[in-house]
């Protein structure tokens, strides 16, 4: 029982009571403010820049401009190798990074034996994830294209992008597999289950949306660099598509637009940005517009598939 | 603690206090109606049990008092819950704050804040403002005196409150809830993580807290309903089957479902 009169008068008092509530009320109300604030200058910024990009690219975005290739006169230039070389070189990208990231996660999260060399390859693994990337790109320079000579390809591209994302792969699937519930595991053992099957039919499932985050952070990464492929050797000026990868005679499938010379979007834009001609910052600005759609639909997709998997394991 | 036969003369002497009711209370999880038409008193100190089979309702009823719903979207409250002896006030439309002020929580695992022993009992009176070292320092130790800690704890106040064993967190989450001087506590189930010898000193702790504070407490353990309750509610798919004194509920049971609930038949 109270018997401090000075603690009833704070503890039981009405008017303090009602008085303390207001006051924290308005402290509330302050921060909830404060975020709103936050959040309008975070998402203005997004705003403004859309809306300059899409009122300055209006002019040149149509059906024509996406399936044309660039060209000298800023009218008939396009964007279509840009887009078909970003989009195979993230999908080069997403078929290296995915697997490598994943298994090395599980391998270092479940497998790797806890003592001090887990431990520095930890450290490493997240200090490779803020290695700037034109390092990348040196590195890509010197192993892909000069020792194993696969010259300044998609594949090149796509695997220096992929190296890039790796270590960001890496760090979400660990970080996800470390976040299922001991008690999911200890079920899956109780019943007789190997390792192996229960992380298989357990664990990396029941992880498998927030490993799609790392993913998606990872892919987005990517479609938007330039620096490592201007390294490598990416044209900033290029006409003609690569090979199809379907043909008319056997044996129908053909790898070999992995080899081709390429360009992507950023670069596109960087090269019309840098240009004299007025005309082409048009073309620079549209190109921006499709790099930004090009972005959205990878997120979106995504995200659905996160929500998928988020929405049918809950624990 | 208190002897049975001492226990048995106040009860007799003390006449029972309304210190909350609750009418027609009707809770629902979305569209899910979790409770029905719950009608009942909370006599004042005295502990009040909360029994039935699992998805019963019992809990949902408890985290009513404390407007604990209030946190995620989608719960809808019908009906009243009076608190108050003098002038009654429907404690549903209050301000979630004001209410949780005034009915403390023990939850069904200990939750200390990852913080020093003293700061987990110090932030009740912290959130409404108080630095006064001297109170918190009183407070703090009539708190943990109150929650049979103190002896255990007072050379180590410094020390995290998640380095304290599972029977001593729970103790000190009954410190946190004395902290503020609730008319009520709550209580989740609070033996359920806990071994046989920690759930012992819980229960004496409880029966000896019921001179100071309401009670209202969540059990599984029928033999834990009968060793601290004075009455007992038995609730059955959302609805209150029955409430009456708990050696009634136990001993002569109106409703056929009570009578088979605590004999053992079901649940």
């Amino acid at each position: 029982m109270v018997r401090n009169p000075k603690l009833i008068a704070v503890l039981h008092n009405p008017i303090a009571i009602a008085e303390s509530i207001q006051q924290r009320k308005r402290w509330e109300q302050f921060f909830i403010l404060l975020g709103w604030f936050s959040l309008l200058v975070a998402l203005l910024t997004l705003v403004v820049l859309v809306a300059d990009l899409l009122i300055r690219g209006w002019p040149l975005l149509n059906l024509k401009f996406l399936l044309s290739p660039p060209s000298s006169d800023p009218e008939e230039a396009g964007i279509l190798t840009a887009w078909v070389g970003s989009l195979l070189v993230i999908l080069v990208t997403i078929v290296v990074a995915v697997p490598l990231g994943i298994g090395a996660g599980i391998y270092l999260e479940e497998y790797a034996p806890k003592n001090w060399l887990l431990d520095f390859i930890e450290i490493n693994i997240t200090n490779l994830a803020g290695v700037p990337s034109i390092i990348y790109g040196l590195l890509a320079l010197g192993f892909f294209v000069y020792i194993l000579k696969w010259g300044e390809s998609i594949l090149t591209a796509g695997c220096t992008l992929a190296l890039l994302i790796l270590p960001v792969v890496i760090v979400t699937t660990r970080e996800s597999l470390r976040a299922i519930p001991v008690g999911i595991r200890e079920g899956a053992y109780s019943v007789g289950a190997s390792r192996w099957q229960t992380i298989f039919d357990h664990v990396l499932p029941y992880s498998m949306g927030g490993i799609l985050t790392g993913i998606i952070v990872g892919i987005s990464r990517a479609i938007g660099e330039t620096a490592p492929l201007i390294t490598i050797g990416a044209l900033t000026f290029i006409t003609f598509l690569p090979e199809a990868p379907i043909k008319g005679e056997f044996p129908y499938i053909s790898f070999n637009w992995l080899w081709s010379p390429f360009t992507v979007l950023p670069i596109q834009m960087f090269n019309w940005v840098s240009r004299p001609q007025e005309a082409f910052q048009i073309n620079s600005a549209a190109a921006g517009v499709v790099l930004l759609v090009l972005t959205l639909l990878v997120n979106s997709t995504a995200i659905y598939l996160r929500y998928r998997f988020r929405k049918s394991i809950k624990f | 603690m208190v002897k049975p036969t001492e226990e048995a003369v106040v009860t007799q002497q003390e006449p029972l206090r309304k210190l909350a009711e609750v009418r027609d209370l009707n809770f629902y999880y979305g569209r899910t109606q979790a409770l029905k038409n719950i009608n009942m008193p909370i006599y004042e100190k005295k502990v009040t049990a909360l029994i039935g089979p699992s998805g019963c309702g019992k809990t949902t009823l408890l985290r009513c008092f404390n407007r604990m719903h209030d946190l995620y979207p989608g719960n809808r409250y019908e009906g009243q819950i009076l608190l108050g002896v003098d002038q009654p006030r429907n404690l549903l439309e209050m301000d979630p704050i004001e209410v949780r002020m005034q009915i403390g929580m023990v939850f069904q695992k200990p939750n200390p804040f990852p913080k020093s022993i003293y700061e987990n009992i110090a932030y009740g009176l912290r959130v409404r403002g108080i630095k006064d070292r001297a109170l918190l320092d009183e407070v703090v130790e009539r708190s943990l005196r109150n929650a049979a800690l103190w002896d255990e704890v007072k050379d180590r106040l410094k020390e995290p409150g998640t380095s304290l064993s599972g029977g001593q967190q729970q103790r000190l989450c009954i410190a946190r809830a004395l902290a503020t001087d609730p008319e009520i506590i709550l209580f989740d189930e609070p033996t359920s993580a806990l071994d046989p010898i920690a759930t012992v000193s819980i229960e004496n702790l409880i029966v000896e807290l019921k001179e100071q504070v309401t009670i209202l407490i969540v059990t599984h353990n029928l033999q834990q309903a009968i060793r601290v309750s004075q009455f007992t509610a038995f609730m059955y798919l959302g609805e209150l089957v029955e409430y009456n004194d708990t050696m009634s509920i136990f001993t002569k049971p109106v409703e056929q479902k009570t009578a088979d609930y605590v004999s053992g038949r079901f649940g």
